[in-house]
């Protein structure tokens, strides 16, 4: 967060005259958050007189008494700011006193330069939430209750400035109690825009699902959605940023069924419970954890489970295997939304489910659904009942992701609560955006210090999904008034990003950027690394278009912001068949024993996973180098190993089999004593070879020897982070550079990062990390607009 | 490589050498095939050279390609394909008996898509040149009068359709150039398809586009239509038929169906009024028994072509690239 700039005292000669009036301007997230309020209890308390108003910059006011308040009135402004408010800067002049009478909120001033910050979507606050459950309150169970602390605010803004005129409140006409709540500057409630109440909110409907289509049932929504629940159903939930839907997760039919209806393999799904402690006996919840689970930005925090023997049986119970089958960590969330807290029962309440399985409202791969008309249609054969209200979503937004890493935030996937808060960059850029890459596509403007990163969009396969990145670049752009003067993306010749940037560009120049390259520059960017000294970046991820057509993903680069050198890389192998290597694990386990030489023996698992037919051509294949791209790829490896082990032969979602092979790690003590060890060749004047052969050899002969597969997974893991160490090490020696910066998709993984952070400390260097944006491709468009946008100040 | 694949490249190469080195107004059109007003008459002009290896291929050889390449090209622009000439590249060394069976090959193909052979041209090159044989032919055509074919005829609203199963002929050549065995034999369906295209016609004079989807296959052919028409296309996932053993040898070496060459099929954008006439024309005709009307012409997303998936999804169907690299990370 940035620092709030001291106000400087610009020079005014001090007259006679006690009455001294200032035009001050504030900067930031100041909309939307209570700041003129604030600003009138401020003044009111220092007996100023004068007014406040938003602007499309920020927040404009001009403050008029004696000079000592009227100093103190400056000084406080920024450090006193209510919660959500992130003031970035407050300037401040004299201007001529004018004897107001009193401190006024002034209507909106549209116009000018958009400067100011949405804030992102914020979890029902305790204020909030004590009224929810209160009998006696007027906003008794009232699923939209909201005040300037909390609720809706980045998905119902249809542009600036933030006034209820601008968000989907708008066909939303106050009743005269909150209209009088709404201009009571005393009130909670003052100029909250999406405030509301029974008599004159959005309203809650309960439909089912019929043979001639949807149908509404009468009575309490909220409770016949529970009862619905209760009984194995799945209902699709409205939420802030798109549509949930939603079954009991101790129900293991409802979860099967859901599991079916999304045709989603093994892929595991977040739960949401009301209490963090329902889980307690069955992962590990650290105070960090808790922190991020109750924080109001409300994420799917991923917890790591316990092992069998000393999860309860209680806890157990309450959780289906078929949430997340095969997964090392169960996904949690806290409710955020009244809808949420109401679903979930306020006490007092007949029981109902305790703990739901809350999984994104779409068909695979495309954007969450956010139209009540839509969702009646597309999610008819997913639900069997719907939870729906009439305000609309302006944009979508999805739960984001995270984990603890270390003792701190790893986002896994950026997005509600999160976006369209920027990042603060250490230096420049010109008015820039950055398109991303094609999976888990997040696009990202910047201009001046700010980089504001999408809210996630998804894998641009799906044109519904290109046309809602269309949809949220247009409003990013309106919110943030970034007007943007270049373009960057990824150098990939057939990423779907790549060809919309080269058709928008429209004569802005269009500055393609290496896969690995932008991953490392959105961890330094993050940082905050400035200038243009070399870090070591280690880039380990699936799939990237390198720069001699090859595919890479295991990568050491020299790299800064403007460039960088392939210092070494994991030995390649023929990636056989493109995508189908990669759906199919067990094909790059056969790719990696033909590359060591050794044979497809059988009683290996990937050679029982193939048949006799496709291990045929397969070898053939090889031996033609047949639609064989070679790859550095750090992520095939893990599949290989993965299959080699026995774990995992079928990826049926992005990652399964390296997910899948930590958590079979998870279940042996570390450190291990002895890690497989990768063969390290230098090889004339190109880049080091890091050879996984040795390791494809021992671990064949361990399976073979009928070591676990526990044992296995975790030598890989401990032999992998040995080797990023040792190549780091001889790295240093060579090019005299002590920062090593690690990104790529491999990086989410907890053991393989632990490990290296840990190791590359141990050996004295300064390692950077992935807090505020993920390693994965969710990040690559920070690093984009770091290395196209970066203007230097030399 | 990527030069020949049908994809991006070969796009490039003609758009940003050829076409602007020769210049010529026809050539603008960037059309399988020219057509050309010629005393009166309207004429249909096409050349192709064919380096396929291997020669000879289950269902065929360089010489049927090298008579149904050019007739084919010939007969997407809704002509009745009449002449051939053909031109012989041999390399030092090659057999006399290779050159002789491809040479009957050839003229087999040609008495069978109704053309004749009527003037060629022979070179030798040096040992080490030439690969052993290539084959250019080059043909013509007439188009009766109220014919009009072209991409850039495609409309919002127009049925697409195939002639048959996609995929066949690619898989075949390429199992034998690569030495794959599949289990099963795939036997090339490379043919002629003027008669089928004169039927078509008969039945329904106002054909929009006519494509046979070669190199790059339907996906290339698709996308070819819909940038030049500016439509967009949409196309059913699972109404385009692939042959089992075809979808099994693709999933084997990680190849989408819908990339590979075929010869001897065609794709068909027809106004919606005649649709049913239409497949029932091609139907009718042996080498349309298995046709299929596998999509629609849209004016959403234009130039782009969409799958509706099983699941309900909409995937977007690219322009091959030289290689189908992965996109996955
Ligand atoms: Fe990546
Ligand atoms: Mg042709
Ligand atoms: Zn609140
Ligand atoms: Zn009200």
């Amino acid at each position: 967060m940035t620092a709030p700039t001291a106000p400087a005292t610009t020079g005014t000669t001090a007259t006679a005259d006690p009455a001294e009036r200032r035009r001050v301007t504030v900067e930031g997230v100041v909309q939307g958050v209570g700041f003129r309020p604030y600003v009138f209890g401020l003044a009111k308390e220092l007996r100023l007189t004068g007014w406040v108003t938003n602007t499309a910059e920020g927040v404009l006011a001009e403050v008029e008494g004696a000079g000592p308040a009227v100093a103190a009135f400056c000084a406080r402004l920024a450090p006193e700011a209510p919660p959500l408010a992130v003031v970035q800067s407050v300037r401040h002049e004299p201007v001529a006193p004018r004897g107001d009478e009193a401190f006024t909120i002034e209507v909106s001033r549209a116009g000018g330069e958009r400067r100011t910050l949405v804030p992102p979507d914020t979890a029902t606050c305790a204020a909030c939430l004590a009224e929810l459950r209160d009998p006696r309150d007027r906003r008794y169970r009232h699923p939209f209750v909201t005040c300037t602390h909390c609720g809706p605010r980045f998905t119902i803004v249809t542009g600036l400035p933030y006034d209820r005129a601008n968000t989907t409140m708008a066909g939303f006409p106050m009743c005269e109690q909150c209209a009088g709540e709404y201009s009571d500057p005393a009130d909670r409630r003052f100029h909250a825009q999406p405030v509301a109440c029974h008599a004159c909110g959005p309203t809650l409907r309960l439909l089912v699902d019929a043979p001639d289509g949807p149908v509404e049932r009468t009575g309490d929504p909220v409770a016949g959605a529970r009862g619905l629940l209760a009984q194995g159903a799945v209902v699709a939930v409205k939420g802030l940023g798109g549509y949930h839907l939603a079954c009991d997760a101790a129900n293991p039919q409802a979860v099967a069924v859901l599991r079916h209806r999304k045709a989603r393999g093994a892929k595991p799904f977040a739960l949401m419970a009301a209490d963090p402690d329902e889980l307690a006996g069955l992962v590990h919840l650290g105070p960090e954890e808790r922190a991020l689970l109750t924080s109001a930005r409300r994420p799917i925090v991923l917890l790591r489970r316990r092992r069998e023997t000393d999860s309860d049986g209680r806890a157990r119970a309450l959780v289906a295997a078929e949430v997340a089958p095969g997964s090392p960590d169960l996904g949690l969330m806290l409710p955020y939304t009244p809808v949420h807290h109401l679903l979930l029962g306020l006490p007092g309440d007949p029981p109902g489910p305790r703990l739901l399985v809350m999984t994104s409202g779409n068909l695979g791969g495309e954007p969450i659904v956010t139209d009540e008309a839509e969702a009646l249609v597309t999610l008819a054969p997913l639900a069997d009942a719907w939870l729906t209200h009439d305000r609309p979503i302006h944009v979508p937004c999805d739960d984001s992701v995270v984990r603890v890493v270390d003792g701190e935030e790893l986002l896994v996937r950026r997005s509600r609560g999160y976006a369209p808060f920027p990042v603060a960059l250490p230096f420049t850029v010109a008015p820039t955006l950055a398109v991303g890459g094609d999976l888990k596509n997040a696009f990202c403007l910047g201009r001046d210090r700010h980089a504001w990163l999408s809210a996630h969009i998804g894998d641009m396969d799906d044109l519904a999904t290109l046309t809602a990145f269309e949809r949220a670049e247009r409003q990013l752009e309106s919110i943030s008034g970034v007007v943007p003067e270049r373009l960057a993306a990824d150098r990939h010749p057939g990423y779907r990003s790549t060809a919309w940037a080269r058709r928008r560009a429209e004569g802005r120049p269009l500055r393609t950027v290496q896969h690995h390259h932008a991953h490392i520059a959105s961890v330094l960017a993050e940082n905050g690394w400035d200038g243009d000294a070399p870090v070591l970046g280690v880039a380990f991820d699936g799939t990237g278009y390198g720069e001699d057509g090859t595919v890479w993903g295991g990568e050491f680069l020299l790299a800064s912001y403007d460039g960088f050198r392939r210092l070494a890389h994991l030995a390649e192998v023929p990636l056989p068949g493109g995508d189908a290597a990669v759906h199919r694990p067990y094909r790059m386990a056969l790719a990696h024993l033909h590359a060591a030489g050794l044979p497809w023996r059988p009683g290996l698992p990937p050679v029982e996973a193939c048949s006799r037919e496709e291990r045929r051509v397969l070898a053939q294949q090889l031996e033609r180098g047949l639609n064989c791209v070679p790859t550095s790829s750090a992520g095939r490896l893990f599949d290989a190993v993965s299959s080699l082990a026995g774990v995992c032969q079928q990826a049926r979602y992005e990652a399964q089999a390296a997910i899948e092979l930590e958590a079979a790690a998870c279940a042996v003590d570390l450190p291990v004593a002895d890690p497989y060890v990768l063969a390290l060749r230098e090889s004339g004047l190109g880049p080091w070879q890091l050879d996984a052969a040795p390791v494809v050899r021992a671990v064949v002969a361990d399976v073979t020897a009928g070591v676990p597969a526990a044992l296995v997974a975790a030598r890989f893991h401990a032999g992998l982070a040995a080797a990023v160490r040792r190549v780091c090490a001889l790295a240093r020696e060579r090019t005299g550079v002590g920062t090593v910066a690690l990104s790529g998709g491999v990086f989410a993984n907890t053991l393989l990062l632990t490990a290296c952070l840990r190791g590359l400390r141990e050996d004295g260097f300064t390692v950077l990390r992935h807090r505020l944006v993920p390693p994965n491709d969710g990040g690559l468009a920070l690093g984009q607009l770091a290395v196209a946008g970066r203007v230097r100040t030399d | 490589m990527g030069h020949g694949g049908g994809g991006v490249l070969s796009a490039e190469l003609v758009r940003d050498v050829f076409a602007p080195a020769f210049g010529g107004a026809h050539l603008a059109q960037l059309g399988d095939s020219a057509v050309l007003e010629l005393g009166g008459a309207r004429i249909a002009f096409s050349t192709d050279t064919f380096v396929v290896r291997p020669l000879f291929f289950p269902g065929g050889s360089i010489g049927d390609l090298a008579v149904n390449g050019t007739v084919n090209d010939l007969a997407m622009s809704g002509a009745v394909p009449a002449y051939l000439a053909c031109g012989f590249v041999l390399e030092e060394g090659v057999e006399l008996e290779t050159v002789a069976r491809v040479a009957d090959s050839l003229g087999a193909a040609a008495r069978r898509a109704g053309v004749e052979v009527v003037t060629g041209d022979t070179k030798v090159v040096e040992s080490g040149h030439g690969d052993g044989l290539y084959v250019n032919t080059s043909g013509i055509g007439l188009i009766a009068p109220g014919v009009d074919i072209r991409p850039q005829r495609a409309r919002p609203g127009d049925v697409v359709m195939v002639s048959g199963p996609i995929g066949v002929h690619g898989v075949a050549v390429m199992s034998v150039r690569e030495g794959l065995e599949f289990g099963v034999e795939i036997v090339s369906d490379c043919a002629p398809l003027g008669d089928l295209v004169r039927s078509l016609i008969a039945a329904v004079p106002d054909v929009h586009v006519l494509r046979d989807p070669t190199r790059g296959g339907l996906a290339a052919a698709l996308n070819e239509i819909a940038a030049s028409a500016g439509v967009g296309v949409t196309v059913d996932e699972r109404a385009v038929p692939v042959p089992a053993e075809v979808a099994n040898a693709c999933a084997i070496l990680g190849l989408d169906p819908w990339y590979v060459a075929n010869e001897g099929k065609l794709v068909a954008f027809v106004p919606a009024e005649h649709a049913d006439a239409a497949l029932a024309a091609l139907r009718s005709h042996p080498l349309g028994a298995q046709a299929a009307v596998i999509g629609t012409c849209t004016d959403q997303h234009p130039g782009m072509v969409v799958a509706r998936t099983g699941l309900g999804g909409t995937r977007v169907v690219d322009l091959p690239l030289g290689e189908q690299l992965p996109r996955i990370c």
